[in-house]
């Protein structure tokens, strides 16, 4: 039977990270293309923790759950958990790793692939299986100005895959699952990199605009401090989260963190409602799956008036005053 | 101490050209040094300042106009560059590039603490390579790293920035270091560095000076392969245009579910 692994990452503050489920659900339908392959996760993390997510796993369509447990792996540790990923892959032999393209993902599965002498496709944003049964996995390259689908002629194809990008399962799949538990070879490993202390970070942005229903992101087009100042207010003015372009925040008209797009983060909104933003593919890759998106621009050539539902073709220095004075009033 | 910096050619313009193998085309269109790849050269060059004896090596893998780009660096402070250049690389992916760095490391440059590199290229983006050659070395590597911090007997302190905040971890080198962009001004070359750079020997080996074979690289190294590339499409429906803020505010209104309460 084939098999599909998922890396089930547990996050500092000790739960799953929701790519996992996302993941789950494209596997049930990468798995219907290859004979209803198997669903495998492997989890590492601290003595007693796997109990917790069970049934987390029971409702989210696996077959079997590989658990690596140990008091050394409260901390995430390139070094111990590649080794026990890499003795999971050798022992079990998936053909497809797939793991969330999140930081412990992105420092993680290179380090996996290397020792296996196999293949990664980063940070994808489309999964499918080919006729010949390969996964061909598609990601945006060159900032997104092009989409490339590329194949893996080694053995497991691996592929990290942004967050937010698949959907979870609209409702449980429910499965008898199989939690096998495994005992860490790491005794001999001397780690070289040490944990000193984490800091949770203060800025809490990066979960709000997870979770916003309306989004309001700026671009190069809002000049200057005061064009973003416009943005907060009219933002502010409807309950929406702030965003921001590459291109705005290269300018330094706001944080890194809030960055939308191929080097930023992707958000699905419900409404995204994108100002003086142009629309480079680069920007676009990180909201293109929003809901509804409204753009207000002067260029009327735009690329962005080409994927949104709504335009506005004019200055957003006029119009956002204006609009937060409409909604003020309400 | 003794640093190796790698860094990456990449197209300064949106003139994106392929070759039929849909891999990328290099020769012929302009370079920068990856902007991510800057900040890993300021970070030694930070190093250079509070540490004794610290000679930076800057290497790049590519065609041999990335000799330019090596002189830059060496005009911004380091000290000799190293260039592995050969037909037989064009169209290596993350892993194949990942063994040629390391096996131009282990032959050429085996006596080394610290390997520094940008986070991410902004052509390939996929922020691989740099684990690819650690991995490749058998050396601990650190990725996503915000700031370097004081080093004491042979260990550095760097601080990670990751989703939920910053982890700080020590190393023991060597190691490799992975470093994002930093929020500060990055130096300008002054007169006495574009002399140095232009005097500077730039070494220059093959495949065969690495000891790797046709099978070890380029195409033929690469686990993956680019099947198909294509423009990416969108599957919305025609764009209404609104001509006045009242009918935009109602749009508003209807997607973002906002009532009149």
């Amino acid at each position: 039977m084939s098999n599909i692994m998922l890396y089930a990452e547990v996050t500092k503050g000790n739960y799953l990270h929701t790519v996992l489920f996302e993941l789950a659900y494209k596997a049930q339908q990468l798995s219907e293309k290859l004979d209803n392959a198997d669903i495998s996760a492997l989890l590492i993390c601290k003595t007693g923790l796997a109990e917790e997510f069970k049934e987390a796993f029971i409702n989210s369509g696996f077959d079997f759950v590989y658990i690596a447990e140990d008091d050394r792996l409260a901390n995430y540790s390139t070094e111990l958990y590649s080794k026990i990923a890499v003795d999971v892959i050798n022992e079990i032999k998936p053909e497809i790793v797939l793991i969330g393209a999140t930081t412990q993902g992105r420092d993680l599965a290179p380090r996996i692939s290397s020792s296996l002498h196999t293949g990664l496709t980063a940070d994808c944003t489309g999964l499918d299986i080919n006729e010949k049964g390969q996964l061909a996995a598609t990601r945006p390259t060159f900032g997104g100005k092009l989409m490339a689908t590329i194949l893996c002629k080694t053995m497991p194809q691996m592929a990290t895959v942004r967050p937010k990008v698949f959907k979870p399962a609209p409702e449980n799949i429910v499965k008898d699952t199989k939690f096998i538990y495994i005992k860490p070879d790491i005794d001999n490993i001397e780690t070289k990199v040490k944990f000193v202390e984490f800091v949770k970070g203060l800025n809490t942005a990066i979960n709000e605009l997870d979770s916003a229903e309306i989004i309001v992101a700026g671009g190069k087009g809002m000049k200057n401090e005061a064009g973003f100042e416009l943005l907060k207010n009219f933002a502010e003015s409807i309950g929406a989260c702030v965003a921001a372009s590459r291109g705005a925040v290269e300018m330094g008209l706001a944080p890194a963190d809030i960055q939308i797009g191929q080097t930023g983060k992707t958000v699905t909104p419900k409404l995204y409602i994108a100002c003086g933003i142009s629309g480079a593919i680069q920007h676009i890759v990180g909201m293109q799956d929003s809901d509804k998106i409204i753009a207000i621009n002067t260029d009327e050539k735009a690329p962005i008036f080409d994927i949104c539902d709504c335009g506005y073709i004019g200055d957003v220095f006029e119009i956002l005053p204006k609009l937060r004075n409409v909604f003020k009033s309400e | 101490m003794k640093i190796i910096v790698c860094i990456k050619q990449v197209p300064d313009t949106d003139d994106i050209k392929w070759t039929e193998n849909n891999t990328i085309q290099r020769e012929g269109v302009e370079s920068i040094i990856n902007p991510y790849d800057v900040y890993a050269i300021e970070e030694a060059l930070k190093l250079k300042k509070i540490v004794p004896n610290v000679e930076i090596t800057v290497l790049t893998m590519g065609p041999l106009q990335a000799e330019t780009m090596l002189r830059q660096a060496i005009a911004l402070g380091c000290d000799k560059g190293v260039l592995i250049s050969d037909k037989k690389f064009a169209g290596a992916d993350t892993y194949a590039t990942g063994k040629t760095i390391a096996s131009a490391i282990k032959t050429k440059l085996s006596d080394f603490d610290l390997i520094l590199c940008g986070q991410f290229a902004i052509d390939g983006d996929t922020a691989q390579t740099g684990p690819s050659v650690a991995s490749q070395l058998g050396i601990p590597q650190i990725t996503f790293v915000k700031e370097l911090k004081e080093c004491d007997n042979g260990s550095i302190c760097a601080v990670r920035e990751i989703e939920e905040g910053l982890e700080t971890v020590k190393v023991e080198l060597p190691a490799l270091i992975c470093v994002l962009k930093g929020m500060y001004e990055t130096t300008r070359p002054k007169i006495a560095g574009f002399i140095k750079a232009k005097n500077a020997e730039i070494s220059i080996y093959s495949m065969e000076d690495i000891g790797l074979t046709p099978e070890d690289t380029g195409i033929k190294g690469s686990p993956t392969f680019v099947s198909k590339a294509f423009r990416p499409e969108h599957n919305r429906g025609e764009c209404e245009i609104c001509t006045d803020c009242s009918s935009l505010a109602e749009k508003i209104k209807e997607f973002g579910g906002i009532s009149n309460e």
